[in-house]
């Protein structure tokens, strides 16, 4: 068993029944986003633009007819290797949004708890210092070689500005992800 | 000239400053109104934040807008992902009644609305539609004979729809801006290809997204050239600090340098190396500031 079939047996236990419910939900919440992947006619431009595909499993014709079969493709790992280029979405003969499709499932598989431990560490920096990639001591000295401040002029500077963020990421609930 | 407010991100201010300075430095050489922008966070990262949660993205997304709208400025971009979260979060919320309502609603926890009254830009497209490379070829002050492998990268034309910057597979305006410095832009196969960060890549699948970025910098490398100049500095983190990651994990050493189009543009203006932090690049390649040095004593 490799890390990514370990991960998603773990995950098992943790699912609810709730949660078991609101599986049937994939395509559904694809045409609520007017999001409509059935039109693909799997001819194959997509996968054949794709720059992951040449350094990964990820197959992205084969990802979107998962996505029109099954609710599995929640679990399916080359959902997390596409960088959002977006070839495939343009040069799709259907029009079909390629990448929304795909941000959008992650977002559902993410509310499931079916999320990398990388990008759950992304999560807590924004929830902390509201940059997702915050400053450090090697890099306050560097700014300062240049002449410029040690914190730069945003929330870093700021702490009435970092408050509101984090209150406002608070009544988004962004934590629940981590949180599960 | 619409005046202009400027949006820093994360990665240029916390991991390359120099690419701020260089950005700073430029903007008052070429007589650009633009502010900074206190109290912005996080655009936030398009890649994963949307992949996680859409109407969070937009409500941040939408509070640095707020800030923009504020100061009745447009919201200048130096980086791709910023542009690609912002511009699209801002196209979104005028378009998409339901959205913004949704959105302002989240806002109005911390007494801001979105408005829509300005505009988003990206440095590379308001540089070329705006100033001109006719009036930046006048202040070049140093015309640099680099020969330069152009990148791009994804979201500053992608999703072309919505970018309306022209041709996704072919553009040209980028390598006219690097073409206005004096330098050259060399062709070379994938050259539209990504870099392999975004989309939560780098920070998720570490190896699989560098064996991206090998691939370009393979290509890069055959086509001979003196350095990469890019648009973004996610881009410039995968391309540059990359390159010491590829050599652990490969075994290859490229040992080519990287340049935001800030800090080519801040040499060709006659501002020197150091002050805009070429020397704080992960990869230091000596014969390169040997040629920088010797093509600011030749002007
Ligand atoms: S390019 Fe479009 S129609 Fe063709 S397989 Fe891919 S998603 Fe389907
Ligand atoms: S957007 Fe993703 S799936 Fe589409 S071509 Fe790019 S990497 Fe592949």
């Amino acid at each position: 068993m490799d890390d990514w079939e370990q991960f998603i047996s773990n995950r098992k236990y943790y699912i609810t029944e709730k949660m078991i419910m609101k599986e049937n939900n994939v395509q559904e919440q694809l045409k609520e986003a007017g999001i409509d992947i059935l039109k693909c006619m799997q001819c194959g431009m997509c996968s054949g633009s794709c720059p992951s595909g040449r350094h990964t499993s990820l197959n992205v014709r084969r990802l979107i007819r998962h996505a029109i079969r099954s609710q599995d493709v929640l679990e399916d790992e080359e959902l997390w290797m596409c960088t959002t280029c977006y070839n495939c979405q343009e040069r799709c003969p259907r029009c079909i949004d390629i990448v929304d499709a795909i941000l959008k499932i992650r977002s559902i598989a993410a509310h499931k708890g079916i999320i990398l431990p990388e990008h759950k560490q992304v999560i807590k920096l924004l929830l902390e210092y509201g940059h997702a990639v915050p400053i450090d001591e090697a890099n306050m000295k560097k700014r300062e070689e240049l002449g410029l401040e040690r914190f730069p002029e945003t929330v870093h500077k700021d702490i009435e500005a970092l408050n509101e963020v984090k209150k406002l990421l608070n009544v988004c609930k962004l934590a629940d992800i981590i949180d599960q | 000239m619409t005046p202009l407010t400027l949006f820093l991100g994360c990665v240029i201010p916390n991991r390359y400053p120099g690419i701020e300075m260089a950005t700073k430095l430029c903007l008052a050489k070429l007589d650009i109104d633009c502010t900074d922008l206190p109290e912005a966070s996080c655009c936030p990262a398009p890649g994963v934040f949307r992949s996680f949660d859409s109407p969070t993205w937009l409500a941040v997304a939408g509070r640095n807008l707020t800030l923009g709208e504020d100061m009745q400025r447009d919201i200048l971009t130096i980086c791709n992902g910023c542009f690609g979260s912002l511009a699209d979060a801002n196209h979104l919320l005028k378009e998409n009644g339901e959205l913004r309502i949704s959105t302002n609603a989240y806002l109005s926890e911390i007494d801001r609305q979105f408005k829509g009254t300005i505009d988003v830009r990206h440095i590379a497209e308001f540089l070329y539609s705006d100033v001109g490379t006719e009036k930046i070829k006048e202040a070049v002050e140093k015309p640099l004979g680099l020969r330069v492998a152009v990148h791009y990268g994804c979201h500053l034309i992608k999703p072309s729809r919505d970018r309306g910057l022209g041709s996704f597979e072919r553009p040209r305006f980028f390598d006219e801006l690097v073409e206005a410095t004096g330098s050259i832009s060399i062709e070379h196969p994938d050259k539209m290809e990504c870099c392999g960060a975004g989309g939560g890549m780098r920070s998720g699948l570490k190896e699989r997204s560098l064996a991206m970025a090998e691939h370009k910098l393979s290509k890069i490398k055959e086509a001979g050239v003196d350095c990469i100049v890019n648009a973004c500095p996610f881009c410039h983190m995968q391309l540059d600090a990359g390159q010491q990651e590829i050599e652990k994990v490969f075994g290859k050493d490229y040992n080519i340098p990287v340049l935001h189009y800030s800090q080519l543009l801040g040499l060709a203006l006659g501002f020197p190396p150091d002050m805009l932090g070429i020397h704080m690049n992960v990869v230091q390649n000596r014969d390169f500031m040997e040629k920088l040095k010797l093509s600011i004593e030749d002007n």
